[in-house]
């Protein structure tokens, strides 16, 4: 369709945006288009030919490997570029657990996870046991959403296969203990996965410290291109790829590879690994200034997660009698791009299950707002933010009321 | 200074889309909410997935192009739960009862001016605008009044008031009789004083892509318009075959269930009348207690008298005495003059002039003076008396 705009008087789109939403997506650094563009032109041949085009595109991508490999502390033959987050961390699970239970010619086999997974791999570990019959386990969460090793030494069992916890949660923000957690399956043969997503921009991630066989992690959430993910592998894991096609990635996840995806991310790394020890400094401070000014102006709202051990620009709150995605429309319309931290959608009242499986009462939970900042974010867009949403909370719990 | 804000209910329609656009043009700050809708699960004629109005994917596409086009915010809204549980469940429920429900009722009561007005109101939004044709004129606005309501005394002055569209083909009164003042103050209907002619060239005038769209007729959450396969399948128990008897008490035949017919119906009653002079036959009365279809003549049918059990007041107060005016039975219906008297108890009578062919229970009896809504309720089935 081909629409005209001039037939009205289109109102100015002029008014002050403020992006605090970096946990959806970032925007993409300028060094990784810069890098991305020639793969985009001139240099379009297939990594997969023979030719001289070919061997430039492959030559990219061999580099890109490398860089990605280096920077999680990984050899470049352990590093897969996939097409997004949820896509490796398909393959991680589906592949690993699968291959694994043959090698140990196991009938059913047995999965641990938590209860505060994001959807890509909550719903793979849901289908291992409905489709292919593993046992899950998921373990308790204390109240800032963390898992204690030691529950993950009680669940494992002599049948287990692989364990799936993610490093930084994306609802909440804290941090797991990767690390405890690791060793312990290493002593137990068993196989560990990290979903990463949301750290490498904010956190060095190192695939030897955090005792991990498998790493997931997305391109656009560290001011790379959307549209690509990286799946580290160790060396060794057992991997049925469950995608079947060609050789592309050395056979475990065929299709043609995306080289200008795979440049810019491994560009955006590059820059991120240089940016954030500074950034999570500066981010930190800054979100705590933010979540102590919406305390002092807010009645009845609090911080979930970890008060310390977690991203540092990345603040979820909760507003007891308040409806998060009213919330977020009512601060949308002031210019503020925020999210309710999870897939509950208004009009269909389910609170967050992230935030019931830390005890969070369902009155609280069903206000779930998640501000994120980001390499971009100043002390005056926390001014914006702190200036709008009291009237906001204020507006939305009046309406309830008044609507009664 | 700050604009006046204006949530307008979208649906991806021409006439939404105008809505919004006329309010862009007016100068308002302009917000869109679509609500997603809850639609049984189905596949359209050509076997694609249910591609309901409200909430097909195409539709919720149509109601942001035309947000992007008009440059303002636009929010679809999930909606299904309260939708189904609000206006379908009731609507399922009134056919168990033998009635003949209008879910436009509760939806607009409890969806449009409750779940969306909520969300309005929490955007700090000062209106909240429909696409429907209909006109609400405020206190202050002292446009010519429409004819007799100004001089009834039963009526207070001051109030917000609702009026029928000017299209009279399109006028969708009928379905908003339920709004009280506290909806109306915030209620706008930028196409009620439009005819759909008008509209749809407002729409060209605006380059909307829905200029052309074709008009929807069923209920919403409906698959093809198929509201006997949606019964059996969201309630099989409430379409019991049963007895055709006349009133006089004879069995003439068996129905398939009673939510299968309607007052005033002829056709798919599939009665062999043998008798010498036998004449059409058509529905006179869905009798739950008996799971009985009551039959007869076309010279049965029709009452003289509706009663409702719950009145609504678009005033928010009943006329103090018995009030001349006019009311239509139906959606569709004529209106017909005759009394309304308000009952003590917070029902009302309508006394027709002329007897009235589908007075049904279930449906809405709406009051008009002129081109105003006095108000409305649903007809009882309690005491439909016969024709006097």
């Amino acid at each position: 369709m081909f629409y005209q705009v001039d037939a009205l008087r289109i109102t100015s789109m002029s008014q002050r945006r403020v992006y605090l939403d970096h946990s959806a997506t970032t925007p993409m650094a300028p060094e990784a288009l810069e890098a991305m563009q020639p793969y985009l032109g001139d240099y379009f041949g297939n990594a997969s030919s023979l030719h001289s085009y070919g061997r430039e595109a492959a030559a990219a991508l061999d580099e890109a490997h490398f860089v990605v490999g280096c920077a999680l502390g990984a050899r470049a033959s352990e590093i897969i570029f996939t097409g997004c987050g949820t896509e490796s961390d398909n393959l991680a699970i589906r592949g690993a657990a699968l291959a694994a239970r043959k090698q140990r010619d196991l009938v059913r086999g047995h999965i641990i996870s938590s209860p505060t997974e994001h959807h890509a791999v909550e719903a793979t570990v849901h289908q291992m046991n409905e489709l292919f019959g593993f046992d899950v386990t998921f373990l308790p969460v204390d109240v800032h959403g963390s898992v204690d090793p030691d529950a993950v030494r009680a669940a494992i069992r002599p049948d287990t296969v692989l364990a799936s916890v993610m490093l930084a949660n994306n609802e909440v923000g804290s941090l797991q203990q990767v690390s405890a957690i690791g060793a312990l399956c290493r002593e137990h043969g068993v196989l560990l996965h990290t979903d990463a997503v949301q750290a490498p921009a904010y956190m060095p991630v190192d695939v030897n410290e955090l005792n991990v066989d498998l790493l997931a992690l997305s391109a656009h959430k560290f001011y790379g291109p959307k549209g690509v993910g990286v799946l580290y592998m160790r060396d060794g894991t057992p991997f049925l790829p469950t995608m079947t096609g060609g050789g592309h990635e050395r056979g475990r996840r065929p299709g043609t590879v995306n080289v200008a995806g795979a440049v810019g991310t491994a560009a955006a790394l590059k820059l991120v690994a240089r940016e954030r020890g500074a950034q999570a400094e500066r981010l930190r401070r800054l979100r705590e200034r933010m979540v102590r000014g919406v305390i002092e102006r807010v009645p009845d709202v609090r911080l979930t997660g970890h008060p310390d051990l977690r991203l540092p620009g990345h603040a979820s709150l909760v507003f007891k009698d308040v409806d998060g995605e009213t919330l977020l429309m009512a601060l949308d319309v002031e210019g503020i791009a925020v999210s309710t931290g999870s897939a509950c959608t208004s009009g269909d009242p389910e609170p967050s299950p992230v935030l019931l499986a830390m005890g969070i009462p369902r009155e609280w939970a069903l206000g779930g707002l998640r501000i994120t900042l980001g390499y971009h974010t100043s002390e005056a867009d926390i001014d914006a933010l702190l200036d709008v949403l009291p009237g906001c909370v204020e507006r939305v719990r009046r309406a309830a009321l008044e609507m009664m | 200074m700050k604009k006046t804000r204006v949530v307008v209910a979208m649906s991806g329609g021409v006439d939404s889309s105008v809505a919004a656009a006329l309010l862009v043009e007016q100068g308002y700050d302009v917000v869109g909410i679509m609500l997603r809708l809850w639609a049984e699960e189905g596949r359209d004629a050509y076997g694609r997935p249910n591609s309901n109005r409200c909430c097909a994917p195409e539709a919720v596409a149509d109601a942001r192009a035309i947000a992007k086009l008009l440059g303002i915010p636009f929010y679809d809204v999930h909606a299904e739960q309260v939708f189904k549980q609000k206006v379908v469940d009731p609507w399922v429920g009134a056919y168990a009862e033998a009635t003949t429900p209008n879910p436009c009722f509760n939806c607009n009561r409890s969806i449009r001016f409750g779940f969306l007005m909520q969300r309005a109101l929490a955007l700090g939004a000062d209106y909240m605008a429909t696409g429907h044709y209909a006109r609400v004129v405020s206190p202050e606005c002292r446009v010519p009044s429409p004819e007799g309501a100004s001089q009834t005394s039963g009526l207070r002055t001051g109030d917000f008031r609702l009026l029928k569209g000017r299209d009279e083909k399109k006028d969708q009164s009928y379905v908003l009789h339920v709004l009280g003042q506290k909806d109306l103050r915030r209620a706008m209907f930028p196409c009620g004083g439009f005819v759909k002619a008008e509209v749809r060239e407002l729409a060209r005038k605006f380059n909307l892509p829905t200029a052309e769209r074709a008009e929807s007729q069923d209920l919403c959450f409906l698959t093809q318009g198929d509201y006997r396969g949606f019964l059996t399948r969201q309630k099989p128990e409430v379409a019991a075959p049963g007895p055709i008897v006349t009133a006089a008490g004879a069995e003439i035949g068996r129905h398939e269930g009673l939510p299968y017919y309607t007052v005033g119906q002829r056709k798919g009653l599939n009665i062999t009348v043998n008798s010498a002079n036998s004449q059409p036959l058509f529905v006179l009365k869905l009798d739950a207690a008996r799971n009985a279809l009551i039959v007869g003549a076309a010279d049965e049918l029709g009452s003289r008298r509706a009663f409702v059990g719950a009145m609504h007041y678009c005033a928010d107060v009943a006329p103090p005495e018995p009030l001349r005016c006019t009311a239509k039975v139906r959606y569709k219906a004529k209106e017909a003059p005759g009394v309304l008297r308000p009952l003590p108890n917070g029902g009302a009578e309508f006394e027709f002039d002329a007897p009235q062919r589908d007075v049904t229970p279930g449906q809405g009896l709406v009051c008009y003076l002129g081109d105003e809504v006095i108000g409305g309720g649903v007809c009882s089935s309690l005491r439909v008396e016969s024709r006097e």
